[in-house]
C-alpha cells in the first residue's frame, strides 16, 4: 500500500539538523509531583476556563478545578491532590512575560485520585455526542503545541463529511522528541486513540504521517497496528523536511489535498490530530482520565541530562529541569517549544502547560545571537522556502512601511510563522517578527474600527433618538396647542353665545309663563 | 535565572549578504581573467580605479548619512557594483571618467535612494549610461582584442593613456583602438553591406567578434556557477537570452543578409554578462517567479530592438534600466498562487 501511494510534496521548507538523538537515549521517565502546581486558566485557544474551586478548598487528583467557560474553551483538572492556595495572576509561559490568572495547588503528597467517570470501552456503540462530551470533560486540547480544544475540532457536524483522519506524528521541529518517545512506548494507546477518533468523525481511512528520522516509532506503530488488525490505518513515512508537521503541509504530503486558504482541513474531508492528542483521547475515553500530565522533551546543551519526562501539568520549568539533571554551564536561552517556532522565556519560573512540548535549554552555539539586521536585497531565498507559497520579501516590505492593506494583499494572514524565511535570509531580517507585528497591528486596528463603528452607531442612534424625542415633543406640543386652541375657541365663542342664548331663552320662557299684562284692567 | 530572549525562529542559516556578494565576485573571476587576456592591462587599471572609488565614495556617503560604515562596506555590494561597471568600460577610458561613473553609481544611484536594497535602478548600469551619454567618444573607443591586434598596450602605456588621456607618442587613437563587433556590424549594415560580406572580415570568429565571443563563454561559466550555488535563479538569464535568441532568430530567418545570426547577438557586447550578472541584480529586478520570466524576456527583446533600430550599438544597460522601472508593476501583477488558493483568480 505504501509503495502504491503517490509521493506528494509541499513547496519550500528547509533542511535542519534535527538534534533528536540527544534526547532519545533513555526511556520516558516520570518526574515526581512538585509541592506547588500552577495551572493557568488560559492554556488553550479560546476563552479562559472558569474556576470552580475557592482558595482553601481541598482537591483530589483528577478533580475539575476550572470549567470550560465557552464552547471554545477547555476544562482544567487538578494534577494531584492537595489544597488550593491561590487563584490569581502568576507568571505564565507567554512571550510577553506578562502574568495571567492561575489556580495554585499545594500538593498534600498523597496523590489521591478523585472518583473518575466510567471507562467507555464500548465506545463504538455509544453516540458520538457522548464521546465528545467525555473529551470535552477531560479538557483535551491539541498537544502538538497549538492547544485548540479537541472536542471542538472533532465536532464535524454541519461540515463536509470527513473521510480521512490524519495523525500528525511528523514532529518536524529540531530537538523535540516527545511524540517520538510516546509512539515508541505507547504505540498501542496511539492506535486505540486513532480508533476512537475515526469512529467519532466517521473517517474511512487514517494516515499517520511520520518523518523518516523516526524509524523506531514508525516500526512500533506498525507492530501495534498489525496486532490490532486495524484496517484502513496506515503509517506513511515522509522525508524529513521542516515544516512537514504543519497541518496543511502534512495533509498535502499525505493526501495531495490542499486545504483552502483561510479554510479548515474539513473543507477537503480531513481531520488532523496530533499523536499525543490521540493518546489523551484514549486515556479519557477508555480510562476515564482527564488531561493532567504530558510527556515533554528537556534538551539542549544547556541541560546535563537531555531526555523525555512525564510531568504533571502545572509543574514549574525550573523544577522540571532540576529534576531532570539541572542546567549545564553552557545554558544561554530557555525556549519553550522548538528552536523554529518556540518562544524564549526570560526566566524559568513558569509552569508547564498542556501546550508545552519541549524545554530547550540552548547553549550559545546551538542558538546563536541574531546577527544585526541588514536591508533586504530581495534575493528571493524566502520565496523559495515558504511553505505557504507567499512572497515574504513583499510582505516584509509593506509591513515595515506600516502599509498593512498591502501586506494583506500579499496574504499576510496565510503565513504560518514557521520561520523558514527568516532562517534562510542572508540579511538576517527577523521576518516572522515583522509579520507578527503586522498581524497584531491589523487586529488592533480591527478592534479599534469595531469600537469606533460601535461608537459611531451609538452616536447615530443617540442623534436619531434625540431627533425622534424632539419630534415627538414637538408633535405633542402641537397637539396640545391644537387641543387648547380648539377648546379655547369653543370656550371663547360659547360662553357669550350661551349666555346670550340662555338669556334669550329665559326671556322667552318668562314671556311664555307670564299672563298677559292687564294693560287695560276692567276694559273687557 | 535570567535568560536571553529573542523572536523565533531562534536558528539562523549560514547565508549572509557578504557571502552572496563574494560568490558573485567569485563567479566574475573567469570572465574577468578572459577579458584581461584579450584586452590587457587597461581593464585591470579600470577595475582598481573603480573599486577604490566605490569603497571611498560609499564610506564617505555613509559617514554623511550617519550610517555604520564598516558593517555596510563588509557586504561587498559596492565592490560588486564597481567591478561590473569596470567590466563594461572601455579599457583605456580616462581615469576621471571611471571615477565619475563609479561615484555616480554609488552616491546617486545607490546611496541617495537609501543604500543597498533600496535602489530602484541597477547602480552599475546607471553609472555606465551616465558615461555613455556624456562621453560617447571615449566610451566607444574600445581596444581590439589581443588576437586581432597582436600586441596590446604595455602596462606603462596603459597607465599613460588612462591617466593622461592621450595616446603614447607617435601613435593615434585610431591606430590603437577599434570598434566593438556590435559597433562594426552596425556601421557596416548602415552602409548596406551584406552579412556574408561582413563576415569575411578578420574581425569575425565562429559566432561573434573574434576574442569577444570567448569572453562571453567565461561569463557564462560564472553564471552557471551562480545558478548552481543558488545565488541567482535560472529564470532571468534564461528568459533574457531565450527572448533575444528568439527575436534575433525570427528576423534572421526572414532576412539573413541584413540580420546577423542569432548567436552573434548572444556572444556580443554585454548580453551574457548582462543576463547573468546585471539583469539578475535582485534589488532592482523582478522578484516573483513569473515576473522574472517576463522581466528577463522583455530585456532580451529590448536589447534586440535597441541594437537593431536604436541609436546605440549595445543596449543591455538601457534595457535593464527600463525594465527596472517596470519591475514593481510586474511583481504586483505576477503574484504566485499561494497555498490553498483556488486555481481560478478568485482571490
Amino acid at each position: 500500500m505504501a509503495d502504491a501511494r503517490k509521493d506528494w510534496s509541499f513547496h519550500g521548507g528547509v533542511h535542519l539538523d534535527d538534534h533528536k538523538a540527544e534526547s532519545t537515549g533513555q526511556p520516558v521517565r516520570r518526574l515526581p509531583i512538585p509541592d506547588r502546581l500552577t495551572l493557568p486558566l488560559h492554556q488553550h485557544i479560546g476563552l479562559s476556563a472558569e474556576p470552580v474551586v475557592r482558595v482553601g478548598d481541598l482537591v483530589k487528583k483528577g478533580q475539575l478545578v476550572a470549567q470550560a467557560s465557552d464552547y471554545v474553551s477547555a476544562s482544567i483538572h487538578a494534577p494531584t491532590s492537595g489544597r488550593v492556595v491561590g487563584i490569581g495572576p502568576q507568571a505564565v509561559p507567554h512571550p510577553s512575560g506578562l502574568y495571567d490568572a492561575c489556580i495554585v495547588i499545594e500538593s498534600d503528597g498523597k496523590d489521591a485520585w478523585t472518583d473518575l467517570p466510567e471507562p467507555m470501552t464500548d465506545y463504538a456503540t455509544l453516540p458520538t455526542a457522548d464521546l465528545r462530551e467525555r473529551i470535552r470533560w477531560a479538557g483535551i486540547v491539541g498537544l502538538g503545541g497549538a492547544a485548540f480544544p479537541t472536542a471542538v475540532k472533532v465536532n464535524t457536524s454541519g461540515q463536509r463529511p470527513i473521510d480521512t483522519l490524519v495523525i500528525n506524528a511528523a514532529e518536524c521541529e529540531p530537538y523535540i522528541t516527545c511524540d517520538d518517545m510516546l509512539m515508541r512506548e505507547q504505540a498501542a494507546d496511539v492506535v486505540e486513540g486513532i480508533g476512537i477518533l475515526r469512529h467519532l468523525v466517521g473517517a474511512r481511512q487514517c494516515l499517520i504521517g511520520i518523518e523518516d528520522n523516526k524509524p523506531e516509532a514508525a516500526e512500533a506503530l506498525r507492530q501495534a497496528l498489525s496486532t490490532k488488525a486495524d484496517t484502513g490505518t496506515e503509517v506513511v513515512v515522509i522525508p524529513t523536511l521542516y515544516p512537514s508537521g504543519g497541518e496543511k503541509q502534512l495533509i498535502r504530503l499525505l493526501t495531495g489535498r490542499e486545504v483552502p486558504s483561510h479554510g479548515l482541513p474539513a473543507a477537503v474531508g480531513v481531520l488532523c490530530q496530533n499523536v499525543a492528542t490521540a493518546v489523551a483521547v484514549a486515556d479519557a475515553v477508555l480510562r476515564g482520565r482527564p488531561l493532567i500530565e504530558r510527556v515533554i522533551t528537556v534538551t539542549g546543551r544547556g541541560v546535563r541530562q537531555p531526555g523525555n519526562f512525564r510531568v504533571a501539568i502545572g509543574s514549574a520549568a525550573d523544577f522540571v529541569i532540576a529534576q531532570s539533571g539541572g542546567y549545564s554551564d553552557a545554558v544561554r536561552q530557555l525556549i519553550l517549544g522548538g528552536p523554529m517556532m518556540g518562544f524564549a522565556m526570560q526566566h524559568d519560573q513558569v509552569p508547564v502547560t498542556k501546550a508545552t512540548n519541549c524545554l530547550l535549554a540552548a547553549a550559545q552555539d546551538e542558538v546563536p545571537a541574531h546577527p544585526a539586521e541588514r536591508p533586504c536585497i530581495r534575493c528571493g531565498e524566502c520565496v523559495k522556502v515558504c511553505p505557504a507559497q507567499l512572497l515574504p520579501q513583499q510582505i516584509f516590505w509593506h509591513a515595515r512601511a506600516h502599509d498593512f492593506d498591502k501586506a494583506q494583499d500579499y496574504h499576510l494572514f496565510d503565513c504560518i510563522e514557521c520561520g523558514c524565511c527568516a532562517y534562510v535570509c542572508p540579511a538576517h531580517i527577523p521576518l516572522v517578527h515583522y509579520y507578527r507585528f503586522a498581524k497584531t497591528e491589523i487586529w488592533a486596528q480591527e478592534r479599534e474600527r469595531e469600537k469606533s463603528d460601535l461608537a459611531r452607531r451609538r452616536h447615530e442612534a443617540r442623534v436619531a433618538r434625540i431627533e425622534r424625542l424632539e419630534q415627538e415633543r414637538k408633535a405633542r406640543l402641537r397637539q396640545k396647542k391644537e387641543a387648547l386652541e380648539q377648546k379655547s375657541g369653543e370656550s371663547a365663542a360659547d360662553p357669550k353665545k350661551a349666555a346670550i342664548e340662555a338669556a334669550m331663552r329665559r326671556v322667552a320662557a318668562k314671556k311664555a309663563a307670564q299672563p298677559p299684562e292687564p294693560e287695560t284692567p276692567g276694559g273687557e | 535565572m535570567q535568560f536571553a530572549t529573542g523572536s523565533s525562529p531562534h536558528l539562523a542559516g549560514p547565508q549572509s549578504v557578504t557571502r552572496v556578494m563574494a560568490l558573485v565576485l567569485l563567479a566574475l573571476v573567469p570572465g574577468t581573467l578572459a577579458m584581461l587576456w584579450y584586452f590587457g592591462w587597461g581593464l585591470l587599471i579600470n577595475l582598481a580605479i573603480a573599486v577604490i572609488t566605490a569603497v571611498v565614495a560609499e564610506a564617505a556617503i555613509l559617514l554623511l548619512r550617519g550610517r555604520p560604515v564598516a558593517a555596510t562596506l563588509i557586504d561587498l555590494s559596492a565592490v560588486v557594483t564597481a567591478w561590473l561597471l569596470a567590466l563594461a568600460l572601455p579599457p583605456l577610458l580616462p581615469w576621471w571618467q571611471t571615477v565619475l561613473g563609479t561615484t555616480f553609481a554609488i552616491v546617486i544611484a545607490k546611496q541617495l535612494f537609501g543604500g543597498i536594497g533600496f535602489n530602484p535602478f541597477n547602480p552599475a548600469m546607471a553609472g555606465y549610461v551616465l558615461l555613455l551619454v556624456s562621453f560617447p567618444v571615449t566610451m566607444t573607443r574600445w581596444l581590439p582584442p589581443e588576437v586581432l591586434s597582436g600586441n596590446l598596450p604595455s602596462l606603462a602605456d596603459s597607465l599613460h593613456m588612462i591617466f593622461s588621456g592621450t595616446p603614447p607618442a607617435g601613435q593615434t587613437w585610431d591606430v590603437i583602438s577599434g570598434a566593438t563587433p556590435l559597433d562594426q556590424m552596425r556601421t557596416e549594415l548602415s552602409q548596406n553591406r551584406m552579412i556574408s560580406e561582413i563576415h569575411k572580415s578578420p574581425l569575425w570568429g565562429d559566432f561573434g567578434g573574434r576574442g569577444w565571443e570567448w569572453v562571453g563563454n567565461w561569463f557564462l561559466l560564472g553564471g552557471l556557477f551562480m545558478i548552481w550555488r543558488r545565488v541567482i535563479s535560472w529564470r532571468i538569464p534564461a528568459s533574457m537570452l531565450g527572448a533575444l535568441l528568439l527575436v534575433a532568430g525570427l528576423f534572421w530567418a526572414i532576412d539573413p543578409e541584413t540580420h546577423p545570426f542569432p548567436a552573434f547577438h548572444l556572444f556580443s557586447g554585454g548580453a551574457i554578462l548582462g543576463a547573468f550578472f546585471i539583469a539578475t541584480d535582485p534589488v532592482s529586478a523582478s522578484t516573483t517567479p513569473r515576473g522574472q520570466l517576463i522581466y528577463g524576456a522583455l530585456i532580451g527583446v529590448l536589447v534586440f530592438i535597441i541594437r537593431t533600430w536604436g541609436g546605440y550599438p549595445d543596449a543591455v544597460a538601457f534595457s535593464v534600466l527600463l525594465l527596472n522601472m517596470a519591475a514593481p508593476t510586474i511583481d504586483y501583477y505576477t503574484q504566485p498562487r499561494i497555498f490553498g488558493q483556488r486555481k481560478s483568480n478568485d482571490a
